[in-house]
């Protein structure tokens, strides 16, 4: 049944954010801590369970993968809800700010791939 | 009785969520028929529609002065639920789908390591960019530093360390600059930072760390390495929130009393 699949990653993901702000509340904060990132490796390990006990059935699988295969449209759809006029209108500080933080942030990406390529073995 | 405009409306305000599909789906469509007949695929279609989205954001915000861009019009306001943490977060996760967990083992540390720096280096540039344009109290340089890791980071940490309305205002508007940048330009930059495999969109995931950039940023490079940079980005703003008003500020304080 496909909603078996739909069923554990919403269960994963419940789950997940649960940890994440159980997190935050440890760290006294009133955010969510990597969420999104433990839900994915709570899907990853269950779903490596059932495929190994042979009980990942094709529609479970589908029920998963409709999510993962809409999630361009549902990207359109949040840059389309942004609030993209507040982000022109705010300022010479603001937009220098963001601005400058993406460019640095950029070099920095560069700078550590390329750091990381050079230094490990092709195993690395 | 009601004109055929009229009903039309009760409809599609009635199924705000089937519209959103049918939009976004026609924008996708005309996206990927624009990438292939007028930049024969060198532009991404996803990239294309990103910047479709900001667009329609942009016009929404105009017409309505609200926050939500398009889904501030009554009959586009199933395009916030669709675009909204629920779905999103949940499409997200389903990308992990098929990926091994060995794989993020593999780059955890520089994960790790990029996270740490990316918040430095955001509150680091945020926070001399205020600095340069006259704020010289701590709690304002730490806030705008704030939002320049994401436009969630900006408040929390105003807020926690008693910043005002106007340097709150500021913070969110330069995480949402930063946001809407790293959507734009990552499909462009990608191949001059080695952007292309998995490794590499963890550090870019931990470095940018603003989830709806590095989300839809590398969707518009290659879906493929979406998981791996929602990785590390899911945690650079639970950080930032810990770091900000805690480390970082009491850090800044000492410097500009």
């Amino acid at each position: 049944m496909i909603i078996y699949g739909t069923a554990l990653l919403s269960i994963c993901l419940l789950l997940g954010l649960t940890i994440g702000r159980m997190l935050g509340n440890l760290a006294g904060v009133d955010a969510d801590i990597g969420g999104v990132g433990i839900s994915m490796l709570l899907l990853i390990l269950s779903c490596d369970y059932l495929q190994r006990t042979g009980r990942m059935k094709p529609p479970t699988e589908a029920g998963i993968a409709f999510w993962g295969s809409i999630y361009i449209p549902i990207v359109v759809a949040m840059a389309a809800s942004q609030n993209v006029l507040a982000a022109l209108q705010g300022g010479a500080v603001a937009l220098l700010a963001g601005t400058l933080t993406v460019g640095a942030s950029f070099a920095l990406v560069g700078f550590f791939v390329k750091a990381g390529n050079s230094n490990s073995p092709a195993n690395g | 009785m009601p004109s055929a405009l009229q009903s039309l409306e009760i409809v599609l305000i009635k199924n705000s969520l089937l519209v959103a599909f049918a939009i976004m789906g026609s924008t996708v469509w005309i996206s990927y028929f624009l990438s292939d007949r007028l930049t024969r695929g060198r532009l991404h279609g996803s990239a294309i529609a990103i910047f479709i989205g900001l667009v329609m954001a942009c016009i929404g915000g105009i017409i309505t002065n609200g926050k939500q861009g398009i889904a501030d019009i009554a009959a586009l306001s199933g395009i916030g639920l669709m675009g909204g943490a629920m779905l999103r977060d949940l499409a997200i996760v389903a990308t992990a789908f098929g990926v091994k967990a060995e794989e993020f083992g593999k780059s955890g540390l520089i994960g790790i390591l990029s996270l740490f720096t990316g918040i430095t280096l955001s509150f680091l540039v945020g926070g001399t960019v205020a600095y340069s344009f006259g704020y010289r109290d701590a709690i304002s340089i730490t806030t705008i530093g704030a939002g320049s890791a994401t436009y969630i980071v900006g408040p929390v940490t105003g807020s926690a360390i008693g910043a005002t309305s106007e340097v709150i205002a500021l913070s969110v508007a330069a995480g949402l600059v930063k946001a809407i940048l790293v959507m734009i330009l990552t499909p462009f930059l990608a191949k001059y930072i080695g952007l292309d495999n998995p490794r590499a969109a963890m550090i870019f995931g931990g470095i940018m760390g603003t989830n709806s950039g590095v989300m839809a940023g590398l969707a518009a490079t290659d879906p493929k390495l979406v998981p791996y940079g929602a990785m590390t980005a899911t945690f650079y703003t639970g950080l930032g929130c810990l770091l900000g008003p805690s480390v970082i500020f009491i850090f800044i304080r000492t410097i500009f009393g």
